[in-house]
């Protein structure tokens, strides 16, 4: 695993817009302060008069992208992801998904893995929030090469985006050549008949780790990418879950409603499985090493591996 | 102004406040007061003013105006209504189970240009209209009306720090300063005065006019018209409720639809108003 690259889906964002404003002239960035952390800073070099800073003011900023797309342009704003879901929610609401404009929010940071920031930036509420938005679509990329695909999924899907980006590098395990993004489609990543693994977002990497292990010591999963958490696969998750009869959820956001209960809620209706989700468990993160606290926290190949040992024991 | 425009848009404004009582009245809700203090100011723009298509609402070079404090919405509609972009008959059903018009101003609505009602968002949402026509050297200029109680939302002056430094000369803002709001008098509730002055030191161009009066409105609109690097604000001095005696300045008009006998009694007013007028 030595030579794998490791690149934050962050980075990926901000390359992908530049990437992508060449083909796509309508495509507009506006950020809130933040060019330099959310990397809409690599499109604003590239792109001087299609970038506008609003300042440190989140609420104006979705407003404005709100106006923008009246006017037939692809505004994508960006910010860190507790402003964008958190202090913005009732405008995205409001000025965005009620008249369901063609706006693409590009929030980065987030979850625990904002690191030495501590509790105030790490957000693992937005998940949840954006999902209670008639019409919203959110997308929760894994890598590079799944975050610059869902980019550009999102300019070519018409209606409100919310897309979830992190701070740290996390290793770039899709193969560009042969990856294929479609919205609204989970991938099947493994396949085994003894327990179903849902991840989303950075979460996806540990997995397959998690999976291959798992294989090692004779239990089989089928291992799922959830990168469309709005609207859900829920054909491919019933399948597996009918399959296996035991599920297992990984996300970087809290178990309270994010892709767990997303899940869960699919399950329920249409085939009753018992789900197990690993996440934040309904607590405030704290300051340290972005490594150290997914580890912490859980968010690990290691805790999924247990996790799905004394689950499929119990069966 | 020409004396016979100017009557043509008492009358036509008139018959705007008509159909605000009717939507009003037929919903049994909705926000009379603050709606008849925006009925010439809305008359004027809509008739004398913006560049618009009832036939072709999404004309891309159509002027643009934002609700910005949506609880009036009778007014818009009923502006809109006259101006022909749906028929009349609509404004009865405000607010009905299943009616085009919804009980604040929503995109899907043949010429309203922005879904608003939460108070501070839709001068940003003007914001970013008026952006766009600058980054594509369109000429359409964009007005939005918000309520002086609206203004203590913190949004307006993100917008309007916003406004100021993308010079955003094309974006009209009219703040209807009637002096009332649910809980009180405004300066009472939380005061925002100077308002004027709030907005100068936010960088924009401002006029003080006393509203209800066309001939004022087209001065100030000229003037604003006249503004280059900065964006205008009107400070309308109106009179919530105007043109129902008992409504006029009366808080508890804000958001109360009259009964029947009073019902009578607005439209009886307005109707002598009106044969006056065309007398």
């Amino acid at each position: 695993m030595a030579d794998v690259i490791k690149k934050a889906t962050r980075e990926s964002y901000g390359e992908a817009l530049a990437e992508l404003g060449d083909k796509y002239e309508n495509l507009y960035v506006l950020d809130a302060d933040l060019a330099a952390a959310t990397k809409t800073g690599i499109f604003k070099k590239k792109f001087p008069d299609r970038f506008f800073d609003c300042g440190i003011a989140e609420a104006n900023m979705m407003g404005v992208a709100a106006g923008m797309a009246t006017t037939g342009k692809i505004p994508f704003a960006s910010t860190f992801a507790m402003f964008a879901s958190g202090r913005a929610f009732e405008i995205v609401r409001n000025s965005i998904g009620y008249p369901h404009l063609n706006v693409k929010i590009g929030a980065t940071h987030a979850g625990i893995s904002v690191g030495e920031d501590g509790a105030t930036h790490q957000c693992n509420e937005d998940i949840a929030l954006m999902r209670t938005i008639p019409g919203m679509t959110i997308i929760n990329p894994a890598d590079d090469v799944e975050t610059k695909a869902a980019v550009e999924a999102a300019i070519l899907h018409n209606g409100p985006v919310y897309m979830r980006f992190g701070r740290l590098a996390v290793p770039v395990f899709n193969d560009k050549s042969t990856y294929k993004f479609e919205l609204g489609k989970g991938i099947q990543l493994r396949s085994g008949k003894d327990v179903t693994i849902i991840a989303t977002g950075l979460m996806v990497a540990e997995a397959i780790e998690a999976g291959k292990a798992l294989a090692e010591q004779g239990i089989e999963a089928d291992v799922i990418n959830i990168h469309t958490i709005k609207p859900i696969d829920s054909e491919l998750i019933v399948k597996s879950a009918a399959k296996t009869g035991l599920v297992v959820t990984v996300e970087e956001h809290s178990i309270i409603g994010g892709l767990g209960s997303a899940v869960s809620e699919v399950l329920c209706e249409k085939q009753p499985t018992k789900v197990i989700r690993i996440g934040v468990n309904d607590v405030f993160g704290h300051s340290g090493p972005a490594v150290q606290l997914l580890k912490e926290f859980g968010l690990s190949a290691e805790n999924i591996i247990g996790t799905v040992k004394a689950a499929v024991a119990a069966k | 102004m020409d004396a016979t425009i100017k009557k043509q848009l008492e009358i036509t404004a008139c018959k705007v406040r008509l159909g605000i009582l009717e939507g009003v009245f037929n919903a049994k809700s909705g926000h009379p007061g603050g709606s008849l203090s925006i009925a010439d100011l809305l008359t004027y723009l809509y008739f004398c003013r913006m560049n618009v298509y009832p036939n072709s609402p999404d004309e891309p070079q159509r002027d643009r105006l934002v609700l910005s404090k949506g609880h009036t919405a009778p007014a818009l509609y009923s502006v809109l209504a006259e101006k022909g972009f749906f028929d009349k008959s609509e404004l009865k059903n405000l607010r009905h189970i299943g009616a085009l018009l919804q009980g604040h101003p929503c995109i899907s609505i043949p010429g309203v240009d922005m879904s608003s009602g939460s108070l501070g968002q839709g001068i940003s949402a003007a914001c970013g209209m008026a952006l766009s026509a600058k980054i594509s050297s369109d000429t359409y200029k964009v007005y939005t009306i918000l309520g002086d109680g609206e203004i203590q939302e913190g949004q307006v002056w993100e917008a309007a720090m916003f406004a100021a430094h993308y010079q955003l000369d094309n974006l009209v803002a009219i703040v209807d300063n009637n002096g009332l709001q649910i809980d009180g008098r405004v300066k009472d509730v939380m005061s925002p005065y100077p308002i004027k002055e709030k907005f100068e030191a936010f960088g924009w161009h401002a006029i003080e006019i006393e509203a209800h009066d066309f001939d004022n409105l087209e001065k100030a609109f000229n003037e604003a018209e006249c503004i280059s690097s900065q964006p205008v604000v009107i400070i309308q001095k109106s009179i919530k409720g105007k043109g129902v005696s008992f409504m006029e300045d009366n808080v508890s008009w804000h958001g109360a639809a009259p009964n029947a006998e009073q019902y009578e009694q607005a439209v009886a007013e307005l109707n002598a108003r009106l044969k006056e007028l065309e007398g």
